[in-house]
């Protein structure tokens, strides 16, 4: 099973960013997804400047990908994709049916999480069409996802996203700026301000969501480490990390131990709490809502 | 020769009333869907079985309107048959085109039916056109309904890079996510639309008076409450209140409704194919009411698009029946976002 450490979605300052993917390197981590997939707006990482990490990391090691927007809206949007799908050195993940477009029949590509690939006859298609790899919606279940790798003719990777914020939802309209009442076009960047985003709770004060920018994510943070068994049962390949502003190379090392059965599972459980920036949910890989954390397979364990 | 130009009105029918009132109001088309998980309208009442779907075709071709069929979730590995079905059904049924998001089922589709007119869902987040172009070269869909997060400008570039016709969301409720890209639903409820074609279904909603107010769960979660003076709404959960960082405001987006009334002169101009209407799960009366005013406005449109406004009187009428009672022209207009 290898590790990997999904792309950012948050917006940081290019120093905090650069130091975060130097430490990546000397982790046990296989594969690094690269890039901004998030928001078209935010530029303080130019393509050059994505592939300069891309070289270091490649440089320690790692396999590394580059990962495209996920909500291509405009010309210049397709301009950006043109330029990540054409660049010749890395290989790219598609997040939108445009970007498999430009990459099918000339490129081996990852088929990434928002491409929607919900049973075999599409995940057939979409190896076909030359992806090599392929991350699940993060919404299906390991029931969901059996009998999908059961009955597939082709090759190709599974990942699954088991660690980290859901990313739940995609708008165009930026909930950052509309929280600082600025309209997008004027949106003066706030999401710097916040490093893994802003945290929404409901009236009577739960953690419920995040606001991240034009992105939604869960505030409860996603954890399947009590869950890697059944991974590697149904096989599945990889799993992703998706950084955060703190911990991810302690995440990343406590998801390797875990694989190699240096620590156990209740250990590991027990560890992780102190590294999660919120509480944890698991339900979607049990065939429940997301938000829902499994207590049998999940902490439950750890007793 | 190319066939003459026409901006076709596209009604929703959730049941054959509604389909009847559609067409006898001027429908150019209606759009329903069977009455299962294959269709992102799958409500409790809702929706055709054969019987009612063919009496449904033979009312609207009898009076000169197309039915297009929305089949537009994802399958899972299991119950698949369920949807490749529904195709065949469609085949048989006569209907004019199928609404679809899945690629697999595209390719089924044109594999088995290869008649049968394929339109790509709002429900494939297909938002530019190597996307869209992506689907016309596998699948040769002739149409594409387009997620509500585009502005007017950026649906008028997409048009020049594509063969395929383009169908908007006119009114009616308003998606402020990219559809096909939201798990909100099923992260608090375990159903979304994507894999089960429901939003925050009715079956998770609960109301409850407290001394706080009204207050609207949704499988427990605290969507919005309610002070006597405020009027309650679906808890819709993008539509909720919620606090972020000390501020108790609709975080996403207020119980509002999509009126593109007043950019009909530019929809023709571009040459936009469709205008479709939400609301299957609306009655028979606000079908018939909505399909009445924007007829009006699309004839009165079509024969004169430079000395078009909107009436009062339509706005009216709409304002009446919207959620909330407001209006957006939504993303279309840039300072929405």
């Amino acid at each position: 099973m290898k590790l990997a450490l999904g792309p950012l979605l948050y917006y940081w300052p290019r120093e905090k960013l650069q130091a975060y993917y130097e430490e990546i390197a000397v982790t046990p981590v296989d594969i690094v997804y690269l890039g901004e997939t998030v928001c078209s707006k935010r530029h303080v990482m130019r393509l050059a400047d994505w592939l300069d990490v891309a070289r270091m990391l490649a440089s320690a090691g790692k396999e590394v990908v580059l990962s495209t927007q996920t909500l291509i809206e405009s010309e210049s949007d397709l301009k950006s994709l043109h330029r990540i799908a054409e660049n010749g050195e890395f290989a790219v993940e598609a997040n939108d049916m445009g970007a498999v477009h430009l990459l099918e029949g000339r490129k081996a590509f990852i088929a990434g999480p928002y491409l929607n690939i919900y049973n075999q006859q599409t995940l057939d298609l979409i190896a076909s069409l030359g992806a090599e790899r392929w991350v699940m919606p993060v919404e299906l279940s390991l029931k969901e996802l059996q009998p999908m790798l059961h009955s597939i003719s082709s090759r190709i990777e599974t990942e699954v996203f088991a660690y980290g914020r859901l990313p739940l939802a995609f708008s165009s309209r930026c909930f950052t700026a509309r929280f600082n009442n600025l309209p997008k076009d004027d949106c003066r960047f706030l999401c710097l301000n916040d490093p893994d985003g802003k945290g929404m709770r409901t009236r009577e004060g739960k953690p419920f969501l995040v606001v991240n920018g034009v992105q939604i994510q869960s505030a409860l943070v996603y954890n399947l480490i009590g869950d890697l068994d059944s991974m590697i049962n149904a096989g599945v390949d990889v799993v992703r990390i998706s950084p955060q502003s703190e911990h991810s190379a302690a995440i990343i090392r406590l998801f390797r131990d875990c694989l190699d059965q240096q620590v156990s599972r209740e250990s590991a459980l027990q560890e992780i709490n102190s590294l999660l920036p919120e509480a944890s949910c698991n339900g979607y890989w049990h065939g429940l809502p997301g938000i829902e954390q499994d207590l049998i397979h999940g902490s439950m364990q750890a007793d | 020769m190319q066939p003459e130009y026409k901006l076709e009105l596209i009604c929703p029918a959730g049941s054959l009333p509604a389909l009847k009132v559609a067409v006898d109001n001027g429908a150019d088309c209606v759009y329903l869907g069977f009455r299962d998980e294959t269709n992102a309208r799958n409500f409790t009442g809702l929706n055709f079985d054969a019987s009612t779907a063919s009496k449904g075709v033979g009312y609207a071709h009898t009076k000169g309107a197309k039915v297009f069929l929305a089949l537009n979730t994802y399958p899972h590995a299991h119950g698949r048959e369920r949807w490749t079905n529904a195709i065949d059904q469609a085949a048989e049924l006569g209907i004019d085109a199928i609404i679809l998001a899945d690629p697999g089922l595209m390719q089924y589709a044109m594999k088995t039916h290869p008649c049968l007119q394929l339109h790509l869902s709002v429900q494939g987040s297909a938002t530019n056109y190597e996307a869209i172009n992506f689907y016309h070269e596998h699948f040769g869909i002739r149409r594409a309904v387009l997620p509500r997060v585009l502005s007017f400008a950026q649906v008028e570039e997409l048009s020049r890079g594509t063969p395929v016709e383009l169908e908007l969301f006119g009114f009616g409720g308003l998606c402020v996510m990219v559809e096909g890209r939201c798990s909100l639903s099923s992260y608090v409820t375990g159903v979304s639309p994507n894999s089960c074609g429901v939003c925050s279904p009715p079956k998770a909603v609960r109301w409850q008076q407290t001394s706080k107010g009204l207050e609207s769960r949704l499988n427990g979660v605290l969507i919005d409450r309610y002070t006597d003076a405020e009027n309650a709404g679906y808890p819709t959960l993008c539509k909720g209140r919620f606090e972020v960082a000390g501020e108790t405001y609709y975080t996403m987006e207020e119980p509002t409704s999509l009126n593109t009334l007043e950019l009909l002169p530019e929809l023709l101009r571009i040459k936009v194919r469709g205008l479709k209407i939400e609301g299957r799960q609306r009655s028979p009366a606000y079908v018939a009411q909505v399909t009445r005013v924007w007829r009006e406005a699309i004839d009165q449109c079509s024969k004169n698009p430079e000395a078009f406004f909107v009436k009062p009187a339509w706005s009216a009428e709409l304002g009446k029946i919207s959620e909330g009672q407001q209006h957006t022209l939504g993303a279309y207009h840039r300072p929405w976002k």
